[in-house]
């Protein structure tokens, strides 16, 4: 297939490629890793065993998890949805679900300060069913707001990654398993399972990595240093602390979050990588 | 009532009815019923006054810079992102993998981080800014560091959207062309460009979204200052939000309109994805 | 298959929700806490006192207590109360956004008479950064309006540091032209034209500065200033104008809040033991001004004293000055937004 390109065109494309890659991607990567570890190694330690950093650690670990498992379920039911039936209104639908792509976080925050926040509306309702059940979950400033931002956030991400191979599928499949007598649910998971697996899987990784990096709307949800701080706010705090050593240390917290992000994308590459040899 | 919008033909596969039930709840539960708070605050003002404010000549020089930038990022991010894709695809290089496995990176890296980062390297302290600088070029706090922000956060959105229109398009199509005679730049567009422009303006449009309502990477390295233009529109609404009086009135009319801007956008590319689908199927 | 990745999905939410629950109780071992919610350069100061005052209330109760810190712009702390976060005690940049609380019905009027010295226990003022050599000679209010010299500030839209070097610009240039109001909003308006990077709080305006290599003199705190100089000990110099402004930070008791939590006793000694002779030394360490006479002198040294310092009382104090100068439409709107 190469063999009518000149081998001039494809190097040029490939330098202009790694040229923008490196400038873009690569070396605000290497940025993060040398001023994380320009004071010495004992104060990036320090700095990621911080009290503070291992709450925010737990926090991120804690809004991530929840977010992953209430997002692929939805993702699924929602795809399967849009994907298996013919209705109206299934643009619109759609493009509800896709809102939180490209919606700005800080509205996302604000959303959900008027909403739940001691002035919203809901609140009312909340405290009620919280003196009816005894307890006092909050939606703002408190985990359980952390958490449902982050939901907030990466709502589509698993749908948009499922949508595409079930309308590439078709639905024959579902329709003759149907006929057959099978029920929705033996159909699911015996015919529709298998072919979104990956794309499931990718959905779910993406999830993940967009989950860890958070800032905008749980910014605006999240107050307490030490205890509703994420990952990405105790490393602003750290960054806003003033001092050149809170810099240093700012950014070996940052470190973490890249690591995290270069794993992923390795597991990624991985899924990616067998899910295509076994197609 | 919701049954009249969604309304369906007969189906044979089993589950409408749940999987309907599900989906509209949660959405409207974690989605729809925030924003409709802020729509609801928003009508707080008056007619006359959403108007009013949201024509003040620094609300609107924020849209200006707010679009402005994120329209020439995205485009930035069109010619990158179909070079990057087309070289991901189709060229065998040593690091492609590599490569390839990094393009999401400005998804996983927390948008503080990088707006921090980026403002360090490019701005006069930095060593990108300080090359730049010799030639007479101001990266940071100016348009040209929102951009470059911009840029940053977008680009996976385009790779990613071509990226699987490319694997499919046969390389024996270009190869036909080719023999018979068309230039190569001729083949990319009469050919090539065809089959990616629906992939192409999907990852256009959400990189375009992405970059209008972007804050965290974006107000390290603006300046935010008004004389040279470089405040963006998610700054204004927190400076409504954390100022002395409070202004959710203010915040939620501008936060709408940056609402309806991406609702209209992202309903633009389903439909032109639909169509594209609709004809790949066919 | 689906059955094994149901009980996945269950256990795995178990588990977070059982480690959210510990979370949440987690206080100190009597379970007192208190939440203070404070602004942007307040980090360390409070870092130091909030461990002095443990041990002191150790000392006297016997019991442990747990002090959760919030830190970030004056305006939008305020307001982050005002939404439900659960702050026990107050402590800003300016009286304007404690009254903003008071008004959403979470603290009872009259909390400025609660504590000496109007509720603010140490006080400051709005000095000038330099790099060293000062090559722009910079040395007052009027040497920011010349060409081609670049000032960094924060945005007095949210910040409290930017709203009293507003008024501190003010008040010299009613000196200067004699309460000529248009010569004066130009000279406001051309401070502001020569400004390089508006961060939105007065610990991003340093970093731009200090980090990032950005403009030639930074409008700051003094606290935040002498803060500098002690890290960057041969890089920057403090300058201070001819005249300035007695920044007063007010401290307040959320009562509402301290009420439900039970917090308000503890929350009364805690703001209480900010004017004890210890306390008070803390702040001078920590670059504030003492409200205490005698300790204040014992920071002589650190402190330009002799500068000529307006009041917020010459504004016709913080609700008037706010709604003059920094409301929509106001005098800054007036001289910025063209």
């Amino acid at each position: 297939m190469e063999k009518h390109d000149s081998k001039i065109a494809k190097w040029v494309l490939i330098g202009i490629s790694v040229l923008f890659f490196i400038v873009m991607l690569v070396m605000p990567l290497i940025e993060v890793i040398y001023r994380s570890l320009k004071d010495g190694l004992e104060l990036y330690m320090s700095a990621i065993t911080a009290e503070n950093t291992l709450s925010a650690i737990r926090v991120t670990l804690i809004a991530t998890v929840i977010a992953l498992i209430v997002n692929t379920f939805f993702g699924v039911v929602a795809s399967w949805l849009i994907t298996k039936f013919e209705f109206r209104g299934a643009n619109v639908l759609s493009t509800l679900i896709d809102i939180p792509f490209s919606i700005s976080p800080v509205i996302a925050g604000l959303a959900f300060i008027m909403t739940f926040g001691r002035t919203g509306w809901a609140t009312p309702f909340v405290d009620k069913i919280n003196e009816w059940l005894g307890t006092d979950i909050s939606f703002v400033f408190s985990v359980p707001g952390v958490v449902l931002a982050t939901i907030f956030v990466t709502f589509p991400f698993i749908s948009r990654e499922i949508i595409p191979v079930l309308t590439a599928q078709g639905r024959d499949e579902e329709v003759a398993a149907s006929i057959m007598g099978a029920s929705g649910f033996t159909t699911f998971r015996k015919i529709t399972f298998p072919h979104i697996k990956w794309a499931l899987l990718y959905g779910m990784i993406l999830c993940t990595a967009r989950s860890f990096g958070e800032f905008g709307a749980v910014y605006a949800v999240s107050k307490a240093r030490g205890s509703t701080f994420t990952l990405p706010l105790e490393i602003d705090a750290l960054y806003m602390s003033g001092s050149a050593d809170s810099i240093t240390q700012s950014f070996a917290v940052s470190s973490i979050l890249v690591v995290m992000a270069l794993v992923i994308l390795v597991i990624r590459s991985v899924v990616e990588y067998i899910g295509k040899k076994e197609s | 009532m919701k049954m009249a919008v969604f309304k369906r033909q007969k189906s044979i596969i089993p589950g409408f009815g749940l999987t309907m039930g599900i989906t509209v709840a949660m959405l409207s539960l974690i989605i729809l019923i925030p924003l409709a708070s802020v729509l609801a605050y928003s009508f707080k003002l008056s007619p006359s006054e959403f108007v009013e404010l949201i024509t003040r000549p620094y609300v609107l020089q924020a849209f200006k810079t707010s679009i402005l930038c994120s329209l020439i990022a995205a485009l930035i991010n069109c010619v990158f992102g179909v070079i990057l894709a087309w070289i991901l695809v189709r060229y065998n290089f040593p690091g492609k993998r590599l490569m390839d496995g990094m393009i999401e990176l400005p998804f996983a890296l927390p948008t503080a981080v990088a707006g921090i980062t980026l403002t360090k390297m490019y701005s006069n302290t930095g060593f990108i800014g300080r090359a730049l600088e010799k030639i007479g070029i101001k990266a940071a706090y100016s348009k040209m560091g929102i951009i470059i922000a911009m840029v940053f956060i977008g680009i996976p959105f385009v790779v990613r959207a071509i990226q699987p229109v490319l694997e499919k398009l046969p390389s024996t199509c270009e190869d036909a062309a080719y023999m018979l005679g068309a230039s190569r730049f001729v083949t990319f567009r009469k050919v090539i460009f065809p089959e990616i422009r629906p992939a192409l303006l999907t990852g256009f449009g959400l990189a375009l979204a992405r970059g209008i309502g972007e804050y965290g990477s974006v107000i390290y390295i603006s300046g935010n200052s008004q004389k040279n233009g470089t405040q963006v529109v998610s700054y204004i609404i927190m400076q409504k939000l954390n100022s002395g009086s409070v202004d959710y009135e203010g915040a939620a009319a501008i936060a709408l309109i940056l609402l309806i801007i991406s609702f209209v956008m992202l309903f633009i590319i389903n439909i032109l994805q639909h169509i594209a689908s609709k004809r790949t199927n066919s | 298959m689906k059955k094994r990745i149901l009980l996945l999905a269950l256990s795995a939410a178990l588990a977070v929700t059982s480690l959210t629950a510990c979370g949440g109780k987690k206080k100190g071992s009597d379970g007192l806490k208190i939440v203070n919610v404070s602004y942007d350069p307040t980090r360390e100061l409070y870092a130091e006192y909030n461990e002095v005052f443990k041990e002191y209330y150790k000392d006297k109760t016997g019991k442990d207590i747990e002090i959760v810190q919030s830190h970030g712009g004056s305006g939008s702390q305020a307001r982050s109360v005002i939404e439900g976060n659960d702050a026990d005690v107050l402590t800003l940049a300016l009286a304007h956004d404690i009254t903003a609380v008071e008004e959403a019905g979470l603290i009872n009027s009259g909390w400025i008479e609660e504590f000496e010295g109007n509720s603010s226990p140490y006080k400051s003022t709005i000095v000038f950064l330099v790099r060293k050599g000062n090559s722009k000679n910079i040395q007052d209010w009027d040497d920011l309006i010349k060409d081609g010299v670049d000032v960094i500030t924060p945005d007095p839209k949210s910040s409290g540091a930017a709203d009293w070097a507003v008024l501190a610009i003010w008040n010299y240039a009613k000196n200067l032209y004699n309460n000529d109001e248009a010569k004066m909003k130009e000279f406001l308006g051309k401070v502001y034209d020569n400004v390089l990077v508006m961060d939105s709080g007065a610990r991003g305006a340093t970093t731009t500065f200090v980090e990032n290599g950005q403009g030639d003199v930074l409008i700051d705190w003094e606290n935040e200033a002498l803060m500098t100089l002690q890290e960057y000990p041969d890089e920057y110099e403090i300058i201070t104008p001819s005249s300035s402004i007695l920044a007063e930070p007010s401290v307040a008791i959320v009562d509402e809040n301290a009420d439900k939590n039970g917090t308000q006793e503890l929350a009364k000694e805690y703001l209480e033991y900010l004017y004890t002779d210890e306390a008070q030394r803390i702040i001078g360490k920590n670059f504030y001004r003492p409200t205490n006479e005698a300790i204040l002198n014992e920071y002589k040294d650190t402190f330009n004293l002799s500068v000529e310092l307006c009041s917020i009382d010459d504004f016709g104090g913080w609700d008037k000055a706010y709604d003059d100068f920094f409301a929509d439409g106001g005098i800054f709107d007036q001289v910025y937004q063209k």
